[in-house]
């Protein structure tokens, strides 16, 4: 078969034409970009400036360029920063097995009941974060029916014995600061991988079957490569806040879960040592880009293969 | 997961499949033999593609048995069974090139030598040279044959061919009508292809059954089809035919049948006559027709109303006194060309006439899917 | 074995449903506890129904004007951040200029951000201007990482616009003004009225970068909450709490519904 006739079946694809102005586009972006730069990207400036002061309070500080602020920040520190990555990475894994279900559901197999279950997915923003947070306080508290079901299933002696919580009730542990971080972070894992599961032709699910597949080679070969954009996208939109946030840590843990994001907020605001509390910022931010970066690598690289 | 080998004839029995508010597909009983290119011809939502998702394990019937030879695969799931099928759409997976798509199947069934085996199903649908490139970079065409060899390289007891053809512009469809004939004849597998298109399902096909509504309404080879259509659906849906109602006025001489139509007597070969039937639709093909008198002693007069000149034909459209306007399609072989408003004399062999039941309606199975 | 199989068919839309539930038994919990009469001053266990609360939502002090507050800084936040985003979409989604990949990625960095850093570097920043804490600090915190959330949302819709429309407008003797007015922004009001939604919803639910700007004259509502949290929660943060849900709640579906309509009669 002649190879130009094949190529005769394809219409060029529609070209997008864009308008070309030489000043409209800059018009259009100056005063947004503006704000982020005075106003996010100044700040990193003025947020590293200040790691490297000396002085306190009241007396004003002076830059010094002393580095060693840093050294001692995660000499002090590093305890929270591992848990605070450990913490975030656990909720995040949780979230993705509890919400790639739901979204796969929504995406695949809700039919006409897709833009209800939408809308239930992300009413939970509707309400006050810090309000669900105390919520989990109602629904986990000592003497409430959760924790009388746990209790006379063994769940909570066994959290106690891999070391989950510290006593036979689930409030103020780890267990408690983990299941809040994957409870609230949850939304922003389901709607990436909703918006990269709803454009997967279940054709391509029905092909793989045809072609020998078992549903669950069909899934693995076909299905989570096709998702990886929105589990990427999820896994990050989860991880990335979860591991800044303190406000679970702060109303569901105890002192033994305390997290960066808290160190952080508390050696600002109350110990005002603006320097160490500064440095504490930037290795959060460079922990995290080191991470994401990493990650992002090696998520790209494994769906190729 | 190994698929069981099995191979003979498709055998269907009885399979239906019900929707919650309608029958898809009434109880069918169908025979495939083993190697033939049978076509499922029949307008949209006529149950053809509903059937090839049965035998493919993609929906479940309702009830009735499919056997491939001696064994059983109703039950079986759609993995488990050694039938492929070429999609409507291809359904090639985006994030694996071509070579990958076509192992696939290969790979499932743990086969040692899958890629030896892939590159000659590629090389069979002469696409060896992009077997690194993914689907999205090819044309049309070629995705289309990366999906034929994707499925014909597991070498299936049963080929599925779903409207595989239609996404192609008419060109390079007719080309590929030829290329999956060759393939065909070349791997000798059962080829099932289901198709809207009449003149694509005649071109490649052994056998065609036409569907209408969830039933077969004739079973045959193309030519049959064509010249002795059962029904006034198949009829119209392969290729136009000229309907008048006729009223049988005695029994056959001389192995044809005496007809009048508007008191005008006419002959049908006695052999193309449905039983013992008073009223029938007397129908002749458009090309059967001739312009003057030479086509046979069937004369009618009529007023030409409309010339259009395709190329190799001209099609006429002639006026009875009745009313009812005749299509007369003539080759373009040198003779002269009526005009509108000219006044003709059309006429026709009895051989080329055939005779449906009355009680059906004449434009059944027209203009469906054009 | 009937029962079996049935549960096996459907577990995924079980183990959905179950998913589901979870994300909104909160909000239940919330809304039931709305009823409470708690004794003590912490509403953790139920002890019996009482509408109080309901009767006087602003029974508790200070409440009311943290609400007030954050209605305000949400309302001109979204409203500043929507003008400047949407500015951005279009620039990104209609024109051709150079410097696309460091906007995008400048657009795109702030969300990437934990909020604690993003609060802290402008606290500092603020210290160094000298610019007080109080509601102008987080008036321009809430809009800088309002902007990107406007951006996305916008650029989503812009993108899915057939640039012809706009083409065939201009044809059509239309100015760019009048293009701009008649032909893209009805088009891409949808993609608009979400990223305002969205800025609003996250302006007002904000603590942890509010709380790095706040002064004590300067309490929203998520502080109050917070401050609540330490000493007990009053009732009426649960009365307050599920009226934002169910009026949030009815404006989704009813922009649903809208846009459903819309759709159909094109």
């Amino acid at each position: 078969m002649a190879e130009g006739a094949a190529v005769v079946g394809t219409g060029a694809p529609v070209r997008k034409p864009v308008r070309r102005g030489r000043w409209v586009p800059y018009a259009l972006l100056a005063p947004g970009l503006l704000w982020l730069v005075v106003f996010f990207v100044v700040p990193m400036i003025t947020l590293g400036s200040q790691s490297l002061q000396e002085g306190n309070i009241d007396d004003g500080y002076v830059f010094t360029g002393n580095v060693s602020i840093y050294a001692d920040a995660v000499q002090r520190y590093w305890p929270h920063l591992v848990r605070s990555i450990g913490y975030a990475a656990t909720a995040t894994v949780l979230a993705l097995v509890l919400g790639y279900p739901l979204a796969y559901f929504m995406a695949q197999k809700a039919g006409r009941w897709k833009n209800i279950l939408l809308i239930l997915v992300i009413a939970p923003f509707f309400t006050s974060f810090l309000i669900r947070t105390l919520a989990w306080r109602n629904i986990l508290s000592d003497d409430g029916p959760v924790v009388a079901f746990a209790q006379s299933t063994g769940f909570t002696s066994l959290l106690q014995a891999v070391g989950l919580t510290s006593n036979d009730t689930l409030l103020a542990s780890k267990f408690a600061v983990i299941c809040g971080l994957t409870y609230n972070f949850l939304p922003f894992m389901i709607l990436p991988l909703y918006a990269s599961l709803e454009r997967l032709d279940p054709r391509l699910v029905e092909a793989a079957g045809d072609l020998y597949a078992s549903p669950r080679e069909a899934f693995r070969r076909v299905t989570w490569p096709l998702s990886l954009p929105g589990v990427v996208a999820g896994t990050l939109l989860t991880f990335i806040p979860a591991a800044g946030d303190f406000i679970n840590s702060r109303l569901l843990g105890n002192t033994e879960t305390v997290m960066i994001g808290q160190v952080i907020d508390s050696q600002f605001l109350r110990v005002l040592d603006y320097p160490l509390a500064a440095a504490l910022s930037f290795i959060l931010l460079t922990m995290i880009v080191v991470l994401v970066a990493f990650y992002v690598r090696k998520a790209g690289t494994e769906e190729l293969v | 997961m190994a698929a069981t080998r099995t191979s003979g004839d498709l055998r269907l029995a009885g399979l239906t499949k019900e929707f919650d508010t309608f029958t898809a597909v009434h109880p069918m009983d169908l025979v495939i033999p083993e190697g033939s290119f049978f076509a499922l011809l029949g307008p949209s939502g006529c149950g053809k593609t509903t059937t090839l998702r049965m035998v493919a394990g993609l929906e479940q019937p309702t009830a009735g048995r499919i056997h491939i030879g001696d064994t059983e695969i109703t039950d079986t799931k759609a993995h488990q069974r050694n039938v492929n099928t070429v999609f409507q759409s291809y359904a090639l997976f985006p994030h694996m090139n071509v070579l990958e798509n076509v192992e696939f199947g290969l790979r499932r069934r743990g086969d040692k030598n899958a890629t030896v085996k892939a590159k000659e199903a590629l090389e069979l649908v002469q696409l060896g040279e992009v077997a690194k490139k993914k689907p999205a970079q090819l044309s049309g065409g070629m995705q289309q044959r990366v999906a034929l060899a994707r499925a014909v390289v597991n070498r299936p007891d049963v080929l599925l061919l779903d409207e595989p053809l239609g996404a192609l512009d008419l060109k390079l469809r007719r080309q590929m009508q030829i290329e999956l004939k060759r393939i065909q004849q070349e791997v000798g597998l059962t080829f099932i292809h289901v198709t809207h298109d009449q003149e694509e399902a005649m071109t490649m096909a052994d056998t065609i059954a036409v569907m209408n509504a969830g039933r077969i309404e004739q079973l045959g080879d193309p030519a049959t089809l064509y010249e002795h259509p059962a029904s006034t659906f198949v009829a119209n849906f392969l290729g136009q035919s000229n309907l008048l109602k006729v009223t049988v006025t005695g029994p056959a001489r001389n192995g044809e049948v005496p007809v009048t139509a508007y008191d005008t007597a006419l002959t049908v070969a006695a052999d193309h006559v449905p039983g013992d039937a008073k009223e029938v639709w007397l129908g002749v093909r458009p090309e059967k027709l001739r312009m003057g008198e030479h086509g046979g002693p069937n004369r009618l007069h009529g007023t030409v109303s409309d010339v259009s000149f395709t190329g190799v034909a001209t099609q006429y459209l002639v006026r009875m006194p009745w009313g009812k306007e005749l299509t007369v399609v003539q080759q373009n072989d040198g003779s002269g060309r009526a005009r509108p408003g000219e006044d003709v004399t059309i006429s026709w062999a009895a051989e080329h006439g055939f005779a449906l039941d009355a009680a059906q309606a004449a434009d059944a199975g027209v203009e469906e899917e054009g | 074995m009937g029962v079996l199989s049935w549960i096996r068919r459907h577990l995924l839309a079980f183990a959905a449903l179950a998913v589901l539930a979870l994300l909104l038994v909160p909000n239940v919990v919330v809304a039931v506890f709305s009823f409470n009469d708690p004794v003590g001053k912490f509403n953790y266990n139920w002890a019996k129904f009482s509408t109080d609360a309901w009767a006087h939502p602003c029974g508790s002090p200070g409440i009311c004007e943290s609400l007030g507050l954050s209605l305000r800084i949400g309302v001109t936040a979204s409203l500043v951040a929507t003008v400047l985003g949407t500015m951005v979409a279009l620039a990104l989604g209609r024109y051709q200029f150079r410097g696309r990949a460091a906007t995008n990625l400048l657009i795109f960095v702030p969300m990437a951000t934990p909020e604690v850093v993003m609060g802290s570097s402008l606290l500092t920043l603020f210290l160094m201007l000298g610019i007080p804490s109080g509601a102008l600090a987080i008036l321009i915190a809430h809009i800088m990482f309002c902007v990107s959330f406007v951006v996305v949302a916008v650029k989503a819709r812009v993108a899915t616009l057939d640039p012809r429309l706009e083409e065939a407008a201009a044809d059509l003797g239309a100015t760019p003004a009048q293009t701009f007015l008649r032909v893209t922004l009805p088009l891409a009001a949808p993609g608009i009225a979400a990223g305002a939604l969205l800025a609003f919803s996250l302006s007002f639910d904000d603590y942890i970068i509010t709380n790095f700007n706040a002064s004590p004259s300067s309490i929203t509502f998520p502080m109050f909450v917070w401050g609540a949290a330490q000493r007990g929660v009053p009732v009426q943060v649960n009365v307050i709490g599920t009226v934002v849900f169910l009026a949030a709640l009815l404006f989704v579906i009813a922009g649903q519904v809208l846009s459903n309509r819309r759709q159909r009669a094109v």
